[in-house]
């Protein structure tokens, strides 16, 4: 279970845990932590927002382990900790609204959040009426920047800059192998972040000058329990490499079918959650290596990340660092370094410091975060990351890989 | 008029509503923000759950998909919005009509053949469903990619284009709660209401007594259909991003019913008790759960279906016909 | 497109429905006796698709070994649920029962996020990748014995409501209520058997779906609706019409992806439930009631 801070923790009731946290801050003060911590007293209240029931339950609780292991981090990377107020937003949008009210009322200076776009949305809009800065953890929808907020920073790729990645990636892997499928057919689920890769891909992709035609683009249902239709069609096509946009249950679907229709494409290119997965891997066993997903990642060679890998190997045993933990615990470590910079908790003068921001200590790949005018990161970068022996590693870009591809996609039928 | 709408209500009853009405007024000065949008979301599902009631309370037919009116009324005033600029106030008026012709053009087919009770009540999921793909398709309002609205900055409150401040959007919905309130009172002392709860008690013996019940059965789905779609303008301004999933799902449709289910269905003061109620106890739950330190997600839900199971078990009428008659604001029987 | 996919992904929804038709079977079976839509019927299978999980899990335990297992303690917990809660909603209005069936799931629901967490789970059986080979047609494994399981078990409902005494007089419930109660049937037993009965087919369905799909709390509400449109076109209370509005659904969806995009087959799926309803509203094979 994890610890919640909250109103009435904060103001009278819990005053025995209040007392304690506060006296163990003043310990470690005391026995020579960083200086700034005890010029800043009380540490800055942060409302994390995310969707721990619902249907995005699953997500939404692995954003959570992020979260939870930020302040050990923080403390080793000489930053002040944060008082994390933990809400859950049901994966609704009214829910959304009003518990990041409920924060801001019970004093929560600054939010995060919120995975989905529609509830991110309604959040940004009273972080925005209220004057109190919104970091955005998981995204992807463009327009949420594009609206002129003030408070609402995101570091994290938009729908067109994960798929300029994925092309560019792309282009890396098939350079190192020297090879490259000349067909290809996409399948994708019919859902917000489906729809918008889709139509995003059918706007760049003449821009990138790619080896491969796409043959078809296949939806589907995100409620579908059985792909075997949309795989048999894909598999009509005859195209050589399978791109898909698709999330856990139907990766695993999807793999399944492969298998049972005999079919190995060269290469599975996944735009999106799902193939790397701890569920995939542990679902699939040795059936799950092989795929490569482009998608926001960490660069493994950071030492941030090595901290994150380390910690959540202790917190929470056999999950593996992914995309979920790195960016929750990059928003929260915008915040607690824009704190340290600000050397005030008022929204005002913390919007301004996180504005800018310029870590390059951090986890994902790329130059580190800064924000554009509009608030975006847009200095990021994806990754091309592979499945080898339940593992992941990074194979593109070159400055953020730790190994080589592997290529092609073995055969699954004579995988034992 | 205002003599034959309040006929028939205990004093008490009058003043109750008349303080009620005084403190929605005054509340914005007074509550922080975040009552302010839980107060705002009480009204939301008083207002859909009174809208549905129409149709379910007073002339008997379930409705399982009233998400479908939210919906289209949200993305007809959306799209109109964004894509010529029509401000949502003559969007509604398309958006009536189209709600109003979907909830026709089910009720014609439904009622024309004779398709009632259970059955009724999951054609209307099932046309919800329906709508809820084909959104999610339909490339004019970008599909299930979701469609926003530009949001401009709180500078000034523009009603006409319903931008602004959250307190103009709280006092638009108490407006519309209150008008449907007394339009419900209205309806329900018409010829329209007494047909409707002739056909709700007994269908067969209405006809009988020549009751054209086809027609009144009409007149009730696309008067609920079309005061439900303001509920959708409201939802796509207040938020401004549509997503099918998010609006027409059947979870959705669920949630705007239990309003009336839990407060009394059939009653005018059901959908608003039971709204306060609920959310309320959702609330409540958040709080308390926050307070004793547990962090569980899924547990406030636990809670909250309990409680509704209690609710059901004990109060087969709804909460508020028993709270009515505690306080001695229920109407008297003639 | 080649021929065969034709074939094969008609043949492969088919199997599939027949599995989903065993699911509607108990939604039908319970409505058409007791006159309760049982709209935790998904949430109700998820249980049993949990059990088979941990039994898998824990003890390696095939899910197909589950099935009876399973549908023994939903049997167990229908019957419970009947007796102690749902007899006295009999007598009240549909939307009555319809909040205390919503509550039923929201608990339900949600204390299978806390038991067992929000990710989808999955198990891989020594058959999850075995195909067999008819010529141009291949065959899933999992999903044949999966139909065959179906098949099975519906057949055995099937003898047992019309070669045993308690079927028979379950039966006449369904068809004369007060009659029932004249010639001194205790009809409450009956209906909570009833409600047992149409929950162990949920729980057997579970148990097969649990080899070929995987399990997420959410999974409740997606199942609910997909029996309700497969039992109102077979005809809600008739049991051989829920298997055939299983089979038809199956096909109708398999087909609909295949020939246009797959992402709105579902349309395809309400477009048929709402063409059965108006011209033929008890539904295929269902009789008509007044």
């Amino acid at each position: 279970m994890t610890r919640k801070y909250d109103s009435q923790s904060i103001s009278n009731v819990h005053l025995t845990r209040r007392t304690f946290t506060a006296g163990a801050a003043a310990a470690t003060a005391l026995l020579g932590a960083p200086a700034i911590l005890r010029a800043q007293g009380a540490p800055l209240k942060v409302g994390v927002l995310l969707p721990r029931s619902g249907y995005q339950a699953g997500i939404g609780q692995d954003c959570q382990r992020g979260a939870d292991i930020t302040n050990g981090i923080l403390k080793q990377l000489g930053l002040p900790e944060l008082q994390l107020m933990n809400a859950d937003t049901e994966t609704n949008v009214d829910v959304a609204r009003s518990r990041a009210e409920k924060l801001i009322a019970d004093g929560a200076q600054l939010l995060t959040g919120a995975f989905d776009s529609g509830q991110t949305s309604a959040i940004a809009q009273v972080a925005e009426q209220k004057g109190i800065p919104l970091v955005i953890n998981i995204a992807a929808a463009p327009p949420i920047t594009e609206q002129g907020y003030k408070f609402v920073f995101r570091n994290f790729p938009t729908g067109p800059m994960i798929l300029r990645d994925a092309f560019l990636n792309q282009k890396e892997v098939f350079q190192i192998v020297g090879k490259a499928p000349k067909t290809a057919v996409m399948l994708h689920v019919n859902d917000t972040y489906g729809t918008s890769i889709k139509g995003g891909l059918n706007a760049m992709f003449p821009k990138f000058d790619m080896p491969y035609k796409i043959l078809d683009q296949i939806a589907y249902d995100p409620a579908a329990r059985d792909l075997s239709v949309e795989l048999a069609k894909a598999k009509a096509t005859g195209a050589e490499a399978l791109i898909a946009v698709s999330r856990l249950n139907d990766a695993i679907l999807l793999t399944r079918e492969m298998i049972k229709q005999r079919w190995t494409p060269t290469c599975v290119l996944s735009i999106g959650p799902g193939w790397y997965e701890d569920q995939y891997l542990k679902t699939l066993g040795k059936l799950g290596d092989g795929p490569i997903s482009l998608v926001p990642w960490y660069d493994p060679n950071k030492k941030a990340s090595k901290m994150l890998e380390a910690a959540l190997g202790k917190s929470s045993p056999g999950v593996s660092l992914s995309t979920n933990h790195v960016y929750t615990f990059e928003a929260l470590l915008v915040a607690s370094d824009a704190y340290k910079r600000a050397g005030s908790s008022d929204p005002k003068a913390l919007a301004d410091a996180i504005r800018k921001t310029n870590i390059t200590e951090n986890a994902s790949p790329g130059p580190g975060i800064q924000f554009d005018a509009k608030g975006q990161n847009d200095k990021l970068k994806c990754s091309a990351i592979q499945n080898r022996g339940g593992k992941l590693v990074t194979i593109a870009p070159r400055v953020a890989a730790n190994a080589q591809p592997e290529w092609p996609l073995k055969p699954y039928n004579s995988r034992g | 008029m205002i003599a034959r709408l309040v006929r028939g209500l205990p004093r008490r009853a009058l003043i109750l509503s008349a303080i009620l009405l005084a403190l929605g007024l005054i509340a914005p000065f007074y509550v922080g923000d975040y009552w302010l949008t839980v107060l705002t979301l009480i009204l939301y599902f008083a207002y859909t759950g009174q809208a549905w009631n129409i149709m379910m309370g007073f002339a008997g037919q379930l409705s399982l998909g009233h998400a479908l009116f939210v919906g289209l009324g949200a993305y007809t005033t959306a799209a109109l919005f964004i894509n010529y600029g029509i401000p949502p106030w003559i969007g509604l008026i398309a958006a009536v009509a189209v709600a109003s012709v979907c909830g026709a053009m089910m009720g014609f087919l439904a009622f024309r053949f004779r398709v009632a009770g259970v059955y009724f009540a999951i054609l209307t999921i099932a046309f919800a469903e329906f709508a809820r793909t084909g959104f999610d398709n339909w490339s004019y309002v970008n599909g299930s990619a979701g469609l926003f609205l530009p949001v401009a900055q709180y500078t000034h409150n523009d009603l006409w284009r319903l931008r602004g401040h959250p307190a103009m959007f709280y006092y638009v919905l108490l407006t519309a709660t209150v008008l449907i309130f007394i339009a419900s009172r209205i309806i329900l002392r018409s010829r329209l209401g007494y047909y409707c709860l002739a056909i709700r008690e007994d269908e067969q013996a209405a006809r009988a007594t020549g009751v054209n019940t086809f027609r009144y059965k009409m007149y009730a789905v696309m008067i609920s259909a079309g005061m439900t779609s303001f509920a959708g303008m409201f939802y796509a301004f207040y938020y401004n991003n549509l997503f099918p999933e998010q609006v027409f799902s059947i979870s959705r449709s669920i949630e705007i019913i239990l309003a009336p289910l839990v407060g009394g269905v059939g009653t005018l003061g059901g959908p608003i008790f039971g709204a306060f109620v609920l959310q309320g106890l959702a609330e409540g739950l958040n709080n308390l759960l926050n307070m004793l330190g547990i962090d569980v997600p899924g547990i406030k839900q636990v809670f909250f279906g309990a409680v509704l199971l209690v609710v059901v078990i004990a109060l087969p009428e709804g909460i508020w016909p028993w709270v009515a008659r505690l306080i001695g604001v229920a109407e008297r029987k003639k | 497109m080649p021929a065969d996919i034709y074939l094969n992904v008609a043949v492969s929804g088919v199997l599939a429905g027949l599995v989903y038709g065993l699911m509607a079977l108990g939604l039908s079976v319970i409505f058409g006796v007791v006159r309760v839509v049982n709209f935790a019927h998904g949430e109700m299978m998820a249980i049993a698709m949990y059990l088979s999980l941990l039994a898998f899990n824990l003890f390696h335990i095939d899910p197909l070994m589950m099935l009876i297992p399973c549908a023994a303690l939903l049997f167990v917990l229908g019957y419970a649920l009947q007796a102690g809660l749902i007899n006295r909603f009999i007598t009240r209005p549909e939307h009555s029962q319809f909040l205390l069936m919503v509550s039923i799931a929201i608990i339900i629901a949600n204390t299978q996020l806390i038991l067992f967490g929000p990710d989808s789970r999955a198990v891989q059986t020594p058959y999850s990748f075995e195909s067999y080979q008819f010529g141009p047609l291949i065959v899933d494994a999992d999903k044949l014995y999966g139909a065959i399981g179906a098949l099975v078990f519906a057949a055995a409902l099937f003898a047992f409501f019309r070669f045993t005494r308690v079927g028979t007089a379950i039966r006449a419930c369904a068809d004369n209520y007060t009659g029932a109660q004249v010639i001194g049937l205790n009809v409450n037993r009956l209906y909570a058997l009833t409600f047992g009965l149409g929950c162990a087919c949920v729980g057997a369905a579970g148990a097969i779906l649990m080899i070929s799909a995987d399990v997420t709390p959410q999974f409740g509400p997606i199942a609910t609706l997909q029996a309700f449109v497969i039992v109102i076109t077979g005809g809600m209370g008739s049991m051989v019409g829920a298997l055939f509005g299983g089979v038809l659904i199956g096909l109708t969806a398999a087909m609909a992806g295949l020939l246009f995009t797959p992402s709105i087959k579902a349309m395809f799926v309400y477009g048929i439930l709402v063409v059965v309803l108006l011209f033929r509203p008890q539904g295929i094979l269902g009789k008509r009631v007044s």
